[in-house]
């Protein structure tokens, strides 16, 4: 086996490890009959054990691909999304050595679950560094910002379970709507990652030719049969599925395809969940949060939060800075990913000030956690594939 | 206003809410209250104060965490709104017209009603930088607002407060105690490294006051970053200059006088995926190339100072660097990067004189494409004379030949050719494959031969002596906030009453949970009475409450 291969197989490790200790947690938290902390001690404990070998092996991986391929292994989609679910991992065990809080197992590790498989999606192999990423500031700077994002991710989960236990399953609210909607985009990124594994184990390919929005003639893969057809496209593949909708050149089809086929095949689960437990997802979630410390969650909320903006201020702004000063001759210039950095900061600050000037805790704490959550998956997920701009690698 | 005189005869500023002496309410509101607001210790801030003249409401305005809040939320809104489309900076076009074209060309309606709202240029817009500039205003307004009176109250805070003060604290524990009860905290919380002064039958024990100034210090910080980013638009301090130069060739680095730069070569290399590489085989099959190094090799050279402008011929060489992307070269302040490149521009064009019918040759001239000359002489008397030179032809424009950019990718021509033949000349403009005659069929024409070419390199030339104070900045502020939120301010206050018992409050600006692991120790170590969360202990009885009703 070689030092690649064994990186790899401990990336799996870790994501079993993981899936089974979600269970554990789980169980440590439905089985609290009584509410207290000594009732949840024992599973807790095995789930926690479970966690860390699952944590430790994922550091394995990650130091062993940076064996392989000599440079900090978060160069692109792939390696960062992947070093995002480990350090949300390392983030709660942290907090759960401090508050020792088996529900937030059990919702943290689904979630670095879903980001890891959502990773995978993107191509894994060792890839060169580009001449702007070959500094030591790659490292310094990734890094630090990926800590952040980890330590910031808690905090939404701590607002999630706190809200789980408050919005009221019983009335018609927007809360209720809201809540339900964060559950859905969940169960979308589980569409992705089911459509994507599906049409990879398929080996699914459909080359078109088309032009591109400078005029120019073009190809592109199709890993999924085409929905959208990119501007004025030919197929050539034969026996491709054709698309069933032309899109204008400044509209990239395929990426629109990958979009809504996950949004549908999503859509399906969701409504394949309702239709067998007859319930909410979040409904279904909240009779685990029957013993849970509101007060607490909210403090767990606040302290990531306060760990982890310090943190996200040096690896996202000034070491970002530092570098851009090196590489690219000014150390700002609002290139998308900077200025979503930069909204990510602004939007943290708005929430300090809120709570420390106008005292607001609980439930609008917890709303503002989950927004902050949505607006770092905006910058990783929207900014990268989306929005072009200097950070575009995957 | 008049002061504010407490019952314990302390005379306070007006506008103060908890007395700057024996922390007893002075006012109804605040006297209602369960747990006293403990933010600013209840000192009188001057927003709180004052609302009467024009200075007064712009002050109370800016103080305003809300209107902060208000500020950064729609600064951020603004910034997103921003990445919508590409900046204007980010675009294939130079000229304005071209610009807004673009935006219509590529993205139809939405591109230019984004381009007609000047969201092409957001961030130079001048209402994000004033919306910029009301955020330092209030973070300066609200700071001072604050730190003034906070500063004052905790430096001047008694050890004795009053019992009303230590009612309304979150933690409080009531119950007996002996002779050496206080003597015994004191121990334990001097072991816990707290601060502890003693006065009469009370005690003050605090810690990490320090970390109550964090806000105050990262606005500073903030201040001096926002301070510095103003000073680049003054003369001097910020120079962004581009310079392209070609193999071989020596330039003088624009904006910085006395300095010239020599090229010896521009070099891009790629992966191969071979050897070392190997294991980046399967990506490079993905992508395609993958490139390694972008490098300009240079030599750096300084003109003696009293010497001509462009005499070149004492300069003295300083230094031989190659410029890679990320790293640069610097020097005496200044800092070349290595940007961008042109590979195989054109260097030369050569021609021949002909003769349309015949094809005989009158003989051949080549033109630098860099620094034309006006006239080429040839053997036989023959003169071309180059009218007008165009790097990059781009059309015409009222019957003017138009050079989109000064690179000469697309070179045209106007030349005018006198040969013994034809003493009254012919003028021809010519681009490449192409000739127009506008003044009527010529006897001659220049027909081309070759051309040579060589790589150019990019630079950025750039000074910018604001530096120092973002860093400063920066560093400020990242001391203010790991001052602020890695550290807490912790205080009990302990007094014993007449009859022996124990009076404790405690206060922590954030983490209760840390506040309350030190207390257990104490209460331990010298049996306090037990404590409680005044904080949880309504929160509890609320949903008792509301529990009861449903």
């Amino acid at each position: 086996m070689t030092l690649a291969d064994i990186s790899s197989n401990l990336l799996y490790v870790a994501f079993i490890a993981y899936l089974i200790a979600t269970f554990v947690f789980g169980g440590a938290v439905k089985g609290n009959k009584k509410g207290t902390y000594r009732s949840e001690e024992r599973w807790g404990k095995v789930a926690i054990t479970i966690t860390v070998i699952g944590f430790l092996a994922q550091l394995g991986y990650f130091i062993t691909r940076w064996m392989v391929t000599g440079h900090a292994p978060i160069s692109n989609m792939f390696e960062f999304t992947t070093a995002f679910g480990m350090t949300l991992v390392g983030g709660f065990i942290i907090l759960y050595a401090l508050y020792k809080t088996a529900v937030l197992g059990m919702i943290v590790l689904p979630i670095a679950l879903l980001i890891i498989a959502y990773a995978s999606m993107f191509p894994s192999e060792v890839s060169p560094l580009i001449p702007a990423l070959q500094t030591n500031w790659l490292a310094i700077h990734v890094i630090t910002v990926v800590i952040a994002e980890g330590i910031l991710a808690i905090s939404a989960a701590a607002g999630l379970i706190y809200l789980l236990k408050v919005v009221d399953q019983k009335k018609k609210s927007k809360q209720r709507f809201w809540l339900e909607a964060i559950m859905y985009s969940l169960v979308l990124v589980l569409g992705f990652v089911v459509t994507s594994t599906f049409f990879t184990l398929t080996n699914y390919e459909a080359d078109f030719a088309y032009v591109n929005k400078d005029g120019q003639p073009s190809e592109i893969t199709y890993n999924m049969p085409a929905i959208f057809g990119m501007n004025e496209f030919e197929p050539m593949t034969d026996g491709a599925f054709t698309p069933l909708l032309e899109m204008p050149p400044i509209v990239h089809a395929g990426k629109l395809t990958t979009v809504l086929w996950s949004v549908a095949v999503g859509t399906v689960l969701y409504a394949l969940i309702r239709l067998i437990f007859r319930k909410r997802i979040s409904e279904m979630l909240q009779p685990f949060t029957k013993n849970v410390n509101l007060q607490l969650m909210d403090e767990i909320n606040y302290r990531s939060i306060i760990i982890g903006f310090p943190i996200f201020s040096l690896g996202a702004l000034i070491f970002a800075m530092i570098w851009a000063q090196i590489a690219w001759s000014r150390f700002w210039g609002w290139d998308p990913k900077e200025v979503w950095a930069l909204v990510t900061f602004l939007f943290y600050a708005a929430y300090l000030h809120l709570r420390l000037g106008r005292g607001w805790a609980g439930e609008k704490s917890a709303w503002l956690a989950v927004i902050g959550f949505v607006i770092i998956m905006f910058n990783l997920v929207a900014v990268n594939l989306i929005i072009a701009g200097l950070h575009s690698y995957a | 206003m008049d002061k504010l005189i407490c019952k314990c005869g302390h005379e306070n500023p007006p506008g103060t809410v908890l007395c700057e002496s024996c922390g007893r309410p002075l006012n109804e509101q605040e006297q209602n209250k369960q747990l006293a607001d403990m933010r600013y210790e209840g000192t009188a801030r001057r927003s709180q104060t004052y609302n009467k003249s024009i200075i007064d409401k712009i002050w109370n305005f800016f103080s305003s965490v809300k209107v902060g809040v208000g500020i950064i939320i729609v600064l951020l809104i603004a910034a997103a709104l921003g990445t919508i489309l590409p900046q204007k900076q980010y675009v294939p076009a130079t000229t304005e017209a071209d610009i807004e074209a673009y935006y219509t060309d590529i993205y139809g309606s939405v591109g230019t009603v984004y381009h007609a709202l000047g969201f092409h240029d957001l961030y130079n817009s001048f209402w994000f930088i004033g919306l910029v500039g009301m955020l330092a205003i209030s973070l300066i307004i609200a700071s001072l607002d604050r730190f003034v009176p906070l500063y004052k109250s905790l430096k001047n805070q008694r050890v004795l407060r009053h019992s009303s003060f230590m009612h309304k604290q979150r933690i409080l524990a009531e119950g007996p105690g002996d002779a050496e009860t206080l003597k015994k905290a004191e121990e334990k919380l001097t072991d816990l490294k707290y601060k502890v002064s003693t006065d009469k039958n009370g005690l003050l024990a605090e810690k990490g006051r320090f970390s109550r100034w964090g806000p105050y210090v990262n606005h500073i910080g903030l201040i001096i970053f926002l301070f510095g980013v103003m000073l680049r638009m003054m003369p001097g301090f910020y120079v962004d200059e581009t310079l392209w130069i070609r193999e071989g060739e020596t330039r003088a680095i624009p904006d910085a006088p006395g300095y010239v730069l020599e090229s010896k070569g521009f070099t891009l290399e790629t992966y191969t995926g071979e050897g070392e590489e190997e294991k980046f085989g399967e990506a490079i099959d993905r992508v395609g190339t993958v490139a390694k190094n972008y490098q300009t090799d240079v030599v750096l050279y300084k003109i003696p100072e009293g010497a001509l402008p462009g005499d070149t011929a004492d300069m003295e060489m300083v230094e031989e660097h190659a410029i890679r992307v990320n790293q640069p070269f610097k020097f005496d302040g200044y800092a070349l990067y290595q940007m961008d490149f042109q590979q195989d521009e054109l260097k030369t064009m050569s021609f021949a004189l002909q003769n349309k019918e015949t094809g005989e040759s009158r003989g051949d001239l080549t033109i630098d494409l860099v620094n034309p000359e006006t006239n080429y002489e040839l053997e036989d008397g023959s003169v071309v004379e180059l009218l007008g030179y165009y790097p990059d032809f781009s059309g015409f424009e009222n019957g003017e030949p138009q050079t989109a950019t000064p690179l000469p990718k697309n070179p045209g021509f106007l030349v005018k050719m006198t040969t013994p033949d034809t003493p009254d000349g012919e003028t021809s403009f010519i681009t490449i494959q192409n000739t127009v005659e506008p003044l009527g069929d010529n006897d001659y024409k220049l027909a081309f031969q070759g051309v040579e070419t060589r790589d150019a390199s990019g630079l950025t030339v750039r000074k910018d002596r604001t530096l120092p104070i973002l860093g400063l900045g920066g560093l400020i502020f990242m001391i203010g906030v790991a001052q602020g939120m890695y550290f807490n301010h912790r205080r009990f206050w302990i007094q014993q009453q007449a009859d022996g018992s124990i009076l404790l409050a405690g206060h922590t600006n954030k983490n209760w949970f840390g506040l309350k692991k030190d207390l257990d120790q104490v209460t331990e170590h010298a049996s306090l009475p037990a404590y409680r969360d005044q904080q949880e202990d309504m929160e509890a009885q609320e949903k008792r409450e509301g529990e009861q009703l449903t």
